[in-house]
């Protein structure tokens, strides 16, 4: 008996199983370190491939709009601007419908069923890929809107924005179909946040008298707000980095104008457009603002995530 | 007097009245044209499937009014995105176990984790600026360019946080008395996780990953400069190293051409792209509604 227990005590796993145990464990590790290797090599490589064009036209890249493969010459001003009066325009757009619907969904103006068909229904939309959005934009929306910007031209002209003809494709119609993209996002993510905020929070402003939407702006949004934030800069990084439906509708034009009603351009649009049939200093210059546009998405990714963590909620 | 009785015309409940009309125009604005959206989609769409759709080769754009099939692209979507998931899975599984079972919330994991949090967020285009750079231009692949096989790994790139993000999370829900019991009974870390915890959290991580392929199938941008388009057939292995169509770069190409016989088949393209999305997001949701059902039971 004795000599069984000793047996036992001084049992040791195999060589050739701890020896499994070790590779498998440094396999994970390896694979999980594979995320950060190609975010460096992203990183990297986009650098160093847009050097060339970086130390020929420096930080003026970044502020003249000439774009002339023949002459060599290249600045990408309005693929800058494009990128950031698409997507910030977009988002002043979406988030008082996003967040208008995200409490239609959180409150209980109608039974709890048509408010998760509404709800899954906005998130099934997430899934729709963007080529087909920008298809549909094409055929569908932009001979739908037509009669609109121009009604808008007509009345509006005065002001910088509309003050070109409507001909087609154009950043408006660009910022609709982003609109469209981004609404899920918003949507979802601010339903999320509203829904964390714990009940009794709310039950103890209606139970000092605050009504419904008393309680929704002074309470329950100021709480959610962190989450909500985040969504928005979440789906700005999106929009920024947009390419397909906004490539397929904004009409593509490096001429720089305040118009929204005129062809636009975006840093993504452009290297859909171009990226295939470049080659020379062209390639190294759309290399550089492919490079401006990851260093922006990058930042305000990043953003997000430290408010994510600074504001989280709390209760 | 009657204060408790509901008064309609205090300030308060007309503010009331306004603000939940003005959510209820929100939902409407939101909706409709999503509504609208989705119903053209799939009649405009569905009204082209013909059954030569899913054999012919596409005719090159031009006047003749036969525009062709798509089933180059549609074998190639297939191509590409199972070559994407087969990178992307094993890498992805695995980053997420070391995350969820090894890591013990160091420098190291935490950095892991906000790289994933900011690879997701990367513009898939730069997946694809990157994938050209490396691959494409490098002609690294015995000498091909534009290849299937870039493609994939484009996509890859794409499907690798969507799959890291959802082990560590499936992982994490698997309860740890688990692992104490198959820890207590003597296996090892790797009989552990291989026969104890994967197992019970495969059906969460399945429906995650499976997600994320669904994603990865309508992507175009790192398709249009690493996979580019091709009108012909796929006979065999070697087409994976040479230019290869795909049902999304298809729709791109298509919706630009002025003819009308190309853009049917791009709708045509996109009802079967969104029909399939959709109904593996919709197939997925009902079987996560389903689980947690017979979890709490």
């Amino acid at each position: 008996m004795e000599e069984k227990l000793a047996l036992f005590k001084n049992r040791k796993r195999f060589g050739i199983e701890k020896n499994i145990d070790i590779i498998f464990k440094n396999t994970a590790l390896v694979l999980s370190s594979f995320v950060a290797i190609i975010l460096l090599g992203i990183i990297l490589v986009v650098f160093f491939q847009s050097f060339e064009s970086f130390s020929r036209y420096g930080l003026k890249f970044l502020v003249t709009s000439e774009w002339n493969p023949v002459k060599d010459e290249y600045g990408a001003f309005a693929a800058i601007y494009g990128t950031l009066v698409t997507s910030f325009l977009s988002l002043l757009i979406t988030i008082p419908l996003g967040v208008g619907t995200a409490i239609f969904i959180t409150e209980d103006f109608v039974p709890k069923v048509f408010r998760e068909i509404i709800g899954s229904f906005v998130e099934l939309l997430a899934a729709i890929p963007s080529v087909v959005l920008g298809l549909w934009a094409i055929f569908v929306m932009e001979p739908f809107l037509r009669a609109f910007f121009v009604f808008l031209h007509n009345f509006f002209g005065w002001i910088p924005l509309f003050s070109t003809e409507p001909t087609g494709r154009n950043s408006l119609l660009a910022i609709l179909i982003l609109v469209v993209m981004l609404l899920p996002i918003v949507t979802s993510i601010a339903r999320d946040s509203l829904n964390q905020v714990p009940k009794k929070l709310r039950n103890a402003a209606y139970g000092i008298g605050a009504s419904r939407w008393k309680t929704i702006y002074s309470v329950i949004l100021p709480a959610a707000l962190s989450g909500i934030m985040a969504g928005v800069l979440l789906a700005l990084g999106r929009a920024m980095g947009e390419t397909m439906a906004v490539t397929m509708i904004i009409g593509n034009s490096n001429a720089f104008s305040w118009s929204l009603l005129s062809p636009g351009y975006t840093i993504s649009s452009m290297l859909a457009n171009q990226f295939g049939e470049a080659d020379g200093s062209q390639v190294s210059s759309l290399f550089y603002a492919a490079f401006v546009l990851m260093i922006l998405s990058l930042v305000v990714n990043i953003f997000a995530q430290w408010l994510v963590k600074k504001f989280s909620l709390k209760y | 007097m009657n204060t408790l009785y509901y008064q309609k015309r205090l300030s308060r409940n007309i503010g009331d009245k306004f603000f939940t009309s003005l959510s209820v125009i929100c939902v409407l604005i939101a909706i409709l044209p999503l509504i609208f959206l989705v119903t053209y989609i799939l009649i405009k769409g569905g009204s082209q499937i013909t059954p030569e759709l899913f054999t012919l080769e596409p005719n090159p754009p031009g006047d003749d009014l036969d525009a062709g099939g798509i089933n180059p692209a549609l074998i190639g979507t297939l191509i590409i995105t199972t070559i994407a998931s087969i990178i992307a899975i094993p890498v992805g599984v695995g980053g997420g176990i070391y995350l969820a079972e090894y890591s013990k919330g160091g420098a190291f994991s935490r950095f892991i984790r906000f790289g994933v949090n900011v690879l997701a967020g990367v513009p898939s285009i730069i997946a694809g600026v990157f994938i050209y750079a490396l691959i494409v231009s490098t002609k690294i692949l015995f000498g091909s360019m534009y290849s299937g096989l870039a493609g994939g790994m484009a996509l890859s790139i794409l499907m690798l946080p969507t799959v890291i993000k959802t082990t560590d999370e499936g992982l994490k829900l698997v309860p740890n008395e688990l692992r104490y019991a198959s820890l207590g009974v003597g296996a090892s870390m790797y009989t552990t996780i291989l026969k104890v915890t994967l197992p019970s959290a495969f059906r969460s991580i399945a429906t995650g990953v499976v997600l994320g392929i669904a994603r990865a199938a309508g992507e175009t941008a790192p398709l249009i400069f690493t996979a580019l388009f091709s009108y012909y057939y796929i006979t065999g292995f070697g087409d994976l190293f040479y230019e290869m169509g795909s049902l999304s770069v298809l729709i791109y190409n298509f919706a630009l051409e002025p003819y009308n016989a190309q853009n049917k088949l791009a709708w045509a393209a996109s009802f079967i792209l969104v029909l399939s999305i959709l109904s593996v997001n919709i197939f997925s949701r009902i079987l996560a509604a389903f689980t947690e059902k017979t979890k709490r039971i």
